[in-house]
């Protein structure tokens, strides 16, 4: 909303107080005032004065220019070339015998080049053209930078006093409020007249707005409006009230005058003509969009319908169908109803739309776009003048359903309330009369089924003080009240407010407390601190578990992303070997070969071998872009897509992300009351050397299924999971001999699997573009970790006496997972082994084909005494018997 | 044959100062050692004076004896002086040929990061939390009761222009992905009503706009939300007063201006005042003096209501703030774009 503080002056008395003082105080009262901008505050006063111009003669030396003689108050006139076209026209014609107002400028004055592209200043210097000395000029709108506008020179009003600085004529301000929607009282400027009187508590000074049938514009001769058409309406809800006026003999034509112009022009629309300009005019001051249907167009059509004459389309169909008069009828469309707009367009219409209607169909989508057939043409001659108000949620849902948004559209969707129909159509019918040439015929067509009844708040005053924490003398409160235009009674401890007809917002105690506080002033509220008791504090494991996974994640050395949780199915596809279909006929085939979706049945949101289910996205209805159309399933894309990004420009990334996924749930499908599940992740990436490079040499190795395995256990170790298994697994995503299921086991004894750690299977690998290396990833569900983080364990005794190691060298068939060979030795090792740990991995030929020797560090203590190397050699031999039974090893050594 | 005492001793004190040259000639630790076979070792020529004390007279015994002992006892004393002293310069010059350059690069270890919308988030709940706020999660996909209806929006009401939406196929707009914490208001009225409530909700929102530099389609908000039987107005400046001083710093001030949003009555906006220019008008503060930080307000009785609370008895706040804005503020981020990009150029300037 726009607001011209020489319009707002005429009904608020702003003697003494600048436009970014009012904007100050409109901010804080709740009418944020985005921007204050200043019409002409450069403008020269003594250069740049009202001309009149006398007479236009011929240039003596050139066609395209004529000499015109300028009265600017200060004696003799002054002779200046010019070559606008609208002077152009009055060539030779003699004095004009009435005023021609404009701008003169006179030599010295700083004003905006007119033909330069863009907006360049120049100094107006004194020249000879085609031998006439020029050194004062008449302006265009575009040389005083009111407009673009340089096709010929600015006319102003015939009243503009001769001499007086232009900055006095034309200056202004123009304040850009941001409404917000509960303020649809201040989208006009009879509302904001208000605000601003009530705020600096100065007389609010309406405009005059009744038109009863002596007024002059109204044309007692004419028939009465009730007499041109009849109103019908069919659905209250819809329409609670309807008006129509007529004026006739109008001249759409026309241009309005100047000062209209100036304002609709300020006020951010354009100009169109007189009839045009009546009805935005009267809803920028009042706020009530009006609606001017061709009268004679609705009386054809009626004639038409009624089947007596034929219907030539013109005014003298009037007489052909005398008798017959149009009806309009404001109801809801029914299924399948169509109609053209005035933009041409043949637009089909929700059920329920509201219309204006008359006996041949829809002529208007009610507050929202006329018809093409009935609108206002240069043929017009009679205007029905619609003033109405609609159902706003339904003007909204129009509006926004055909992409029709409109000033008037944008008020009828914040409600306009019925007590604005007499001003506005007044005053619209007012300005076609005055400025079109219509005359007004007696009466109005007035139909309001459902009255609006008055609103009244009734509240203790203590209220005020529960709510602020403030207390507000009862004197402000009631002068306050009264300055917003409430009726309030304050009897006792009780406030009784009837609240002002072109309020829609207010209705309960709180919203009054509020009308008071702004206009007190909400900065004047004290800084108290919460003094309640503090509410019982509760655990909340989830924001734990979130955050101290984040911080195990760092810890680990990973960097957090954050990616978009939309997706797209085709982009979570490519996280997938393609024909994996296959793979899920293999799970349990295999016996150790475990399939990530189906372990301990917590892999709720992955498909078969994490294939993400299509059936179960998320979608979204009104997507942006096919790229973010669905919601992620998989923590996957998002990693892969930032390792993408990344290794273009760097060789290593450790990357991890935290978050939700989401599905519906299995068996589910969406419906306006389900909602899906959002179980929450843990995921990382690893790729590129092992650390970063080193000045001392010695190239890192690349990280691989054993790196992101370890970030596995020191994340899941730092949230107190470290009895964790790896079983061989298979994944849609991941290289199915380099894929391991996370399990661990549960305080019943219970295995759940927690997720799956693995290397990204090349087919994929090379689909997103990544190097040729190895790209470690895990993705763990919190959901299931949950149950088994943050147990509090009891601490382990350790031995005050010295460990003894020996080492091992196991020979084994490679099929034998080193778990196993682990397994064996931990369970013929009894109580003085203490520790097992895999320090080397060999192959090759002093071993043979198709077997490894694993290195084993044991360590043996006892708890009451220093060992004997012969006590340990003794459990070394048992070990070494067990391995054989168990795993067929073979001691080396 | 008779003793000469006297002259005795002063050939022990001549011995001793040829001792002493010679130790001052003794360079290394091989000359050291020999030098204390030579003079104190068994048999060495101090120690060995002790055997002619039997040709001695009785009487002058007890003085040649102490006179031996004392030479030995300042020699051995200035061989302990030698020694250490060589074992120091020994130390030195090895030190020496072990010094580095302390200004080659040192070896980082692996460091991880948080994310900058986590980071700016935790420091935020932090500060509420001494405040007595605890948080309260609440899902992102929702009901469109819960993120409008519940919260004083009605089904086709204008306030719902300022949330462009995303719907969820398939639920005739009646999923959606949640426009702001707001819906957590709700969840959390349901999980505590009727005891009182003092909570965060921080998360992740989504908007229907486009993707540019001052725009994005998810975001992170943090809302908070107190209710009880004597919450006021005054509270909740005292709360976000409380909460600029810790986050913005002692010196901001705090501007309450009348606003609207559908779930507060009265509704105010808050702006701190610029830290650049203090109020005076600058280019970061669009020459204002003021940056706006947050919507707040009293909770509204209809939704107090909703929420299983009677507004005529208790009532409460609620604001809400946008952590990634202030942290672009004072970073200086001019695109948003860049939090979900990902780029570790980016990350790693954080944390
Ligand atoms: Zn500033």
């Amino acid at each position: 909303m726009k607001l011209v503080w020489s319009w707002l002056s005429e009904h608020v008395d702003l003697t003494g107080v600048t436009p970014e003082h009012v904007a100050e105080r409109l901010t804080v009262a709740g009418l944020e005032v985005d921007k204050v901008e200043r019409i002409g505050d450069w403008w020269d006063r003594e250069r740049l004065v009202v001309g009149n111009v006398l007479r236009v003669l011929s240039h003596p030396d050139a066609e395209r220019l004529v000499l015109a003689d300028v009265d600017w108050g200060a004696g003799a006139p002054h002779r200046v070339v010019t070559g606008a076209p609208n002077l152009l026209a009055f060539r030779d014609a003699g004095d004009f015998d009435k005023p021609m107002k404009v701008v003169f400028a006179r030599e010295g004055v700083e004003l905006y080049d007119g033909h330069a592209e863009g907006w360049v200043k120049v100094k107006l210097k004194g020249r000879p053209v085609r031998g006439v000395m020029s050194d004062a000029m008449v302006c265009s709108e575009k040389e005083i930078g009111l407009s673009e506008d340089h096709d010929g020179i600015l006319i102003l009003d015939d009243d503009a006093p001769v001499g007086a600085p232009i900055a006095d004529v034309l200056g202004d301000a123009v304040l850009t409020l941001e409404l917000t929607a509960n303020y649809a009282h201040a989208s006009n400027v009879v509302g904001i007249a208000r605000e601003v009187a009530a705020l600096l508590d100065r007389p609010f000074t309406p405009p005059e707005w009744r038109l009863d049938d002596a007024d002059a514009v109204v044309d007692a001769s004419l028939p009465a409006a009730a007499t041109w058409c009849r109103v019908v309406i069919d659905d209250d809800e819809a329409c609670p009230r309807y008006s129509a006026r007529i004026v006739t003999g109008v001249d759409a034509t026309r241009p309005s005058p100047a000062w209209l112009q100036r304002r609709l022009r300020l006020s951010g629309m354009r100009p169109i003509n007189a009839v045009v300009d009546a009805t935005n005019y009267a809803m920028l001051l009042w706020g009530e969009p009006l609606h001017a249907f061709d009268y004679d167009r609705l009386k054809a059509r009626a004639v038409a319908a009624s089947g007596v004459g034929a219907s030539t389309g013109d005014a003298t169909a009037a007489s052909a169908g005398a008798g017959v008069v149009p009806t309009i009828t404001v109801r809801r469309s029914t299924p399948g109803e169509r109609m053209t707009t005035l933009d041409g367009i043949d637009r089909a219409l929700d059920a329920g739309t509201i219309l204006i209607t008359d006996d041949a169909g829809p002529i208007a989508i009610a507050g929202v776009m006329g018809g093409a057939e009935t609108e206002v043409t240069d043929a017009t001659r009679t205007i029905l003048l619609e003033a109405a108000t609609f159902h706003f949620p339904s003007i909204r849902r129009a509006s926004r359903d055909l992409k029709l948004p409109s000033e008037s559209s944008w008020r009828f969707s914040r409600d306009v309330p019925p007590a604005l129909i007499d001003p506005g159509s007044a005053v619209g019918s007012r300005l076609l009369a005055e400025h079109a040439g219509g005359r007004v015929a007696p009466g109005i067509v007035d139909v309001h089924p459902r009255p609006r009844p008055a609103v009244e708040v009734v509240m203790p005053l203590s209220e005020i003080d529960r709510l602020l924490g403030a207390e507000i003398p009862v004197a402000d409160i009631e002068a306050i009240l009264a300055r917003l235009g409430f009726t309030a009674v304050v009897d006792g401890d009780t406030l009784a407010a009837v609240v002002p007809p072109h309020r829609v917002d207010i209705e309960l105690p709180a919203d009054i407390v509020e009308e008071i506080v702004r206009v007190w002033g909400l900065d004047r509220l004290p800084s108290v601190p919460l003094a309640d008791a503090l509410p019982a504090q509760r655990e909340n494991r989830t924001q734990w578990l979130e955050e101290a996974t984040r911080d195990a994640c760092v810890g680990a050395g990973l960097q957090e992303i954050v990616s978009y949780r939309m997706t797209s199915v085709v982009h979570e596809g490519e996280t997938v070997v393609a024909g994996i279909a296959g793979i899920a006929d293999d799970v349990g085939a295999g016996g150790d070969v475990v399939d990530v979706g189906d372990v301990g049945g917590v892999g709720h949101e992955v498909g078969a071998g994490g294939l993400p289910a299509e059936a179960r996205y998320v979608g979204i209805a009104n997507a942006i872009s096919p790229e973010r159309s669905v919601m992620r399933q998989s923590m996957l894309t998002g990693l892969l897509d930032a390792a993408a990004a990344n290794l273009r420009f760097t060789d290593r990334v450790a990357l991890f992300e935290v978050g939700s996924t989401y599905h519906w749930p299995a068996g589910t499908s969406p419906s306006p009351s389900t909602l899906p599940d959002e179980p929450r992740h843990v995921a990382l990436l690893l790729a590129g050397p092992q650390r970063a490079d080193d000045w001392r040499g010695g190239e890192a190795r690349p990280m691989d299924f054993y790196d992101a395995k370890g970030a596995v256990e020191a994340v899941l170790g730092a949230l107190g999971i470290d009895t964790l298994h790896f079983a061989p697994g298979r994944h849609a995503s991941l290289h199915p001999g380099r894929t391991a299921v996370v399990s661990a086991v549960d305080a019943d004894g219970t295995p759940r699997a927690l997720g799956y750690v693995g290397e990204l299977h090349p087919q994929v690998r090379r689909r997103w573009d990544l190097p040729e290396r190895s790209i470690a990833v895990a993705d763990l569900d919190l959901e299931a970790i949950d149950a088994l983080a943050g147990a509090i364990r009891p601490i382990a005794a350790f031995s005050p006496y010295p460990p003894v190691e020996r080492d091992l060298a196991v020979l084994v068939d490679e099929a034998i997972p080193a778990a196993d060979v682990e397994a064996a030795v931990r369970a013929a090792g009894g109580k003085l082994l203490v520790g097992v740990r895999l320090f080397d991995v060999y192959r090759g030929p002093q071993v043979g084909e198709g077997r490894k020797s694993l290195a084993l560090r044991l360590r043996f203590q006892s708890m009451d005494k220093t060992l004997e190397g012969a006590s340990v050699d003794r459990v070394r031999e048992q070990i070494v018997r067990a391995l054989g039974k168990a795993v067929g090893g073979e001691v080396r050594g | 044959m008779g003793s000469e005492p006297i002259a005795t001793i002063a050939r022990i004190e001549m011995l001793r100062r040829e001792a002493e040259v010679a130790l001052d000639a003794a360079k290394g630790d091989a000359a050291l050692t020999a030098w204390k076979g030579e003079w104190l070792g068994k048999g060495g020529r101090i120690t060995s004076l002790l055997r002619s004390v039997g040709a001695l007279d009785a009487a002058d015994r007890p003085a040649f004896g102490a006179a031996v002992n004392a030479a030995s006892r300042t020699l051995e004393a200035a061989y302990e002086a030698a020694a250490s002293s060589r074992q120091a310069d020994a130390m030195a010059s090895a030190l020496a040929a072990e010094a580095i350059d302390v200004t080659l690069p040192g070896t980082p270890p692996p460091r991880g990061r948080l994310h900058p919308s986590t980071i700016i988030l935790r420091r935020m709940l932090d500060i509420f939390a001494e405040m007595g706020f605890q948080v309260f999660l609440s899902r992102e996909v929702e009901l469109d009761d819960v993120n409008f209806t519940l919260l004083n929006h009605p089904p086709h009401h204008p306030a719902r222009d300022m949330q462009d939406t995303f719907y969820i196929a398939g639920t005739n707009e009646q999923v959606l992905l949640r426009t702001h914490t707001s819906p957590g208001q709700i969840r959390a009225m349901g999980a505590y009503a009727p005891d009182p409530i003092r909570i965060v909700l921080p998360g992740m929102v989504y908007r229907n706009e486009k993707i540019t530099p001052r725009s994005e389609i998810q975001f992170t908000q943090v809302e908070g939300l107190a209710v009880g039987p004597h919450i006021t107005m005054a509270n909740l400046r005292g709360t976000i007063d409380g909460f600029v001083h810790r986050y913005y710093g002692p010196n901001r001030r705090t501007r309450f201006r009348t606003s609207y949003f559908p779930f507060t009555e009265p509704s105010a906006e808050v702006d701190v005042s610029c830290g650049l220019c203090d109020g005076a008008g600058c280019r970061l503060c669009k020459d204002a003096g003021w940056l706006e930080i947050l919507g707040c307000g009293m909770v509204h009785p209809n939704v107090l209501a909703n929420g299983g609370y009677d507004p005529a008895v208790v009532s409460g706040f609620a604001f809400g703030l946008g952590p990634m804005r202030a942290q672009m503020m004072a970073h200086g981020i001019d695109d948003i774009r860049h939090y979900w990009g990902n780029d570790v150029r980016f990350l790693e300037q954080f944390g």
